[in-house]
């Protein structure tokens, strides 16, 4: 019996992780495509949608043109690259977290955008805010980190109370308190003292929190000049973490509970009305540790016109956590994918006549296709299902039979 | 006053279409969060079907024929890609939030991949000023140049567009449509009881097709009508969270056509204040009163949202959004 359960969950296992390499896989072939279909339109050379495509799959491994070889593509391990990815990964992990933990609550996190900017906005103020000359500036670091969950935690919270109390979806309060972090964090910086003033090329953008002494450890991983730091081992700490909670301790169980089923959970004695918030809270905490940890690296500027548009990090979490379905350590992985796609895009934009938006395009696809990961997983499915019902018939059959001798 | 009433009716006509757009999906028992990337499309599929014609030597006297054409076309463009969702979630039972993120992250990249690289920039531009083709003055409806036609003459014979009259009608129409009709009887059957409906002989999955798809259509003519009257036509993958300002005037205003009109023109106000506040002079004497408030035009721009909230947090045991919108109909559950 034990063993019984012990394949079908492997199975279980197996086919999610399939289902979910069947939507990578179907967009990029998607992105492929179009670069082909764009090459003949536009009467490109058609070997040009092929580099685009080896770009595309070659992404952190690119090691650009040989000049002296026909300006050849060339691939190779490109650390610089590789550190990127890193860096870039660290945001988006911790977005996915976030979508991934209100999931498991049967909540849908749309409001990470908005909770990313909150985090983005507090840990910047803080970590310049605070005189590195009177305070170190490792505390300052901690300090702005902190106060970039609590915003985080803050603005989760909203929608967590209106779903648990008013039993308004979450959906839409989540929608409407992104747009009021996107204009709120505007009117935060707007005058501000911690705009750009001093690069007069650059409008908009907030100073980097290096000019205050405060940035996040390297530790000896910004091998290749990339901008990876100790920023992405603590968001594998934090999805350690995250696994931990959930499957492993009666708070994770009740959260999962009250996903599952909410009145059997009010049933069974939990408090899913708190359970809700907490979640959450913790979900949003989680979106704006991802942006203290990308905006405190130090070397990074935050361009403050936000009122007009969300920061995708945010958004990208929703297929970070789908593609992992939600699985706290998947998310490392499908954020490093992810990662791995943003640069393969920023590359086809270098090296060829294409641009980075191919690669939101195989991201959206991706997204889109995720939905129907039950449909794949029903499909692959299917032919065992009726395999064992008929076998199943049989055996009744077979014992009616016996009955009736 | 004429000017900021003026402003508001631009910005109010796109913000009720789109959140009628709104109201059919959802009536029909699909949750349209993708009305943001349908506006990017039909923005986009506007102007560049626009920017051809003009280019292939459309006549500036035949401008209204041009942007009577370009409203047929970003409705089908819209229309289409709206498909997409009602592929996912009639077709393959997916989730429809997770659909309507998925096109909203779709739009802006499509838009800006295909702007990018067959213009080489980031923004489309029509290849001629919006206004100077577009806009209509009270001299074309046979008015002297120097005659005054008071409050409401000025708001619908001068500076206004084609688009704008056009909106309206297309918004009276369906609403009625959607109210008076059988087929909207229906329609509304399919969000609220769809299980009733079938059994009736009613055909969900049609009807649910139908409302996405005229969803579709009013949400990309209205993303072309925005990106035409307040930025020139011009389409760079964007309509300024637009789309989800819809969303909240369709959610305050109950999903009820009336009140979404008011809630529209309450929103389009703020909008427009926000989008001039420094230079408003409402009543014409020289005196920039809400320069001199000095209130940040963030804050109205944050305002609908926070309005709508605060409502929700009061009206939520009364909210009258359809019930069955959002699950997938499946024939086989009753």
């Amino acid at each position: 019996m034990k063993k019984d359960t012990a394949r079908t969950l492997w199975n279980d296992g197996t086919k999610t992780v399939v289902a979910s390499l069947l939507s990578i896989l179907m967009g990029v072939i998607f992105g492929g495509v179009l670069l082909f279909v764009v090459a003949l339109c536009l009467k490109m050379p058609l070997s040009s949608a092929w580099e685009g495509f080896r770009i595309v799959l070659g992404g952190v491994f690119n090691t650009g043109r040989n000049y002296d070889a026909g300006s050849a593509l060339t691939f190779g391990i490109n650390a610089r690259l590789i550190g990127d990815m890193l860096f870039r990964a660290t945001p988006l992990i911790m977005t996915g977290l976030s979508v991934a933990l209100a999931y498991k609550t049967g909540l849908f996190n749309i409001g990470a955008p908005g909770q990313y900017l909150m985090g983005t906005a507090m840990s910047i103020i803080v970590a310049l805010a605070i005189d590195t000359s009177v305070v170190p500036a490792f505390l300052v670091w901690i300090l702005a980190f902190l106060a970039a969950i609590a915003a985080g935690a803050l603005w989760g919270c909203i929608p967590g109370l209106f779903k648990a109390y008013l039993n308004v979806n979450e959906v839409i309060t989540s929608i409407m308190t992104n747009w009021i972090a996107a204009n709120l964090v505007t009117l935060l910086f707007d005058g501000s003292r911690f705009i750009n003033n001093v690069d007069f090329g650059k409008t908009g953008y907030t100073l980097k929190t290096a000019t205050n002494g405060v940035a996040t450890a390297k530790l000896g991983l910004d091998f290749g000049g990339g901008n990876a730091n100790a920023g992405f081992l603590i968001a594998i700490v934090f999805a350690a973490a995250a696994y931990i909670v959930i499957n492993k301790t009666t708070f994770g169980y009740e959260l999962r509970a009250c996903g599952s089923n909410k009145n059997a959970a009010r049933y069974a004695g939990m408090n899913e009305k708190r359970n809700i918030v907490l979640s959450m809270a913790i979900a949003g905490g989680l979106s704006a540790a991802g942006a203290a940890l990308y905006f405190l690296q130090g070397d990074v500027e935050f361009y403050w016109h936000t009122s007009m548009a969300l920061p995708a990090t945010g958004f990208n979490g929703i297929p970070v956590a789908l593609l992992a379905s939600c699985s706290p350590i998947g998310c490392i992985f499908s954020g490093m994918f992810m990662a791995y796609l943003t640069i393969s895009g920023s590359q086809l934009s270098t090296f060829t006549a294409y641009n980075e938006y191919i690669a939101n395009i195989i991201i959206a696809v991706i997204v889109y296709l995720s939905a129907f990961t039950l449909f794949f997983k029903g499909l692959m499915s299917a032919k065992k299902k009726t395999i064992t019902v008929k076998s199943e018939d049989a055996k009744s059959k077979a014992g009616e039979e016996m009955k009736r001798k | 006053m004429t000017f900021l009433l003026q402003q508001t009716v631009i910005y109010t006509v796109p913000l009720i279409l789109v959140a009628l757009a709104g109201v059919f999906a959802e009536r029909s028992g699909i949750i349209n969060l993708a009305l943001e990337g349908i506006m990017i499309i039909g923005a986009f599929v506007g102007a560049w079907f626009v920017r051809i014609m003009q280019e292939g030597g459309w006549n500036e006297d035949a401008a209204q024929g041009l942007l009577l054409l370009a409203l047929v076309v970003t409705a089908a463009a819209g229309a289409l890609f709206s498909l997409l969702l009602s592929f996912s979630a009639v077709k393959m039972k997916a989730d429809q939030t997770i659909g309507g993120t998925a096109l909203n992250l779709l739009a802006p990249a499509i838009v800006l991949f295909l702007v990018n690289i067959v213009f080489q920039q980031n923004t489309l531009n029509l290849r001629y000023d919006a206004p100077s083709w577009f806009m209509l003055f009270q001299t074309d409806f046979g008015f002297e140049r120097k005659a005054k036609l008071g409050l409401v003459g000025d708001l619908l014979l001068n500076k206004t567009y084609l688009t704008t009259y056009i909106g309206l009608l297309i918004y009276v129409v369906l609403a009625v449509i959607l109210y008076k009709t059988r087929f909207g009887l229906r329609l509304r059957a399919c969000g609220e009881h769809p299980q009733a409906a079938d059994s009736v002989g009613i055909n969900v999955y049609r009807m649910r097709y139908l409302g996405t798809s005229i969803s579709g259509a009013l949400a990309g003519m209205g993303g072309f009508i925005y990106a035409l009257t307040t930025s020139n036509g011009a389409a760079n993958g964007d309509v300024a969270g637009f789309g989800f300002l819809a969303l909240a005037v369709m959610i305050f205003g109950n999903w009820k056509p009336l009140n979404i009109a008011i809630v529209g023109f309450l929103f389009g106000l703020l909008k427009c204040i926000s989008a001039c506040s420094g230079t408003l002079d409402i009543n014409g004497d020289g005196v920039y009163l809400l320069a001199q408030i000095g209130v940040s035009t963030y804050v109205y721009n944050m305002l609908p949202y926070v309005i709508t909230l605060v409502v929700l947090a009061f009206t939520s045991k009364k909210s009258r959004a359809p019930k069955a919108e959002g699950i997938p109909y499946d024939k086989g559950q009753r």
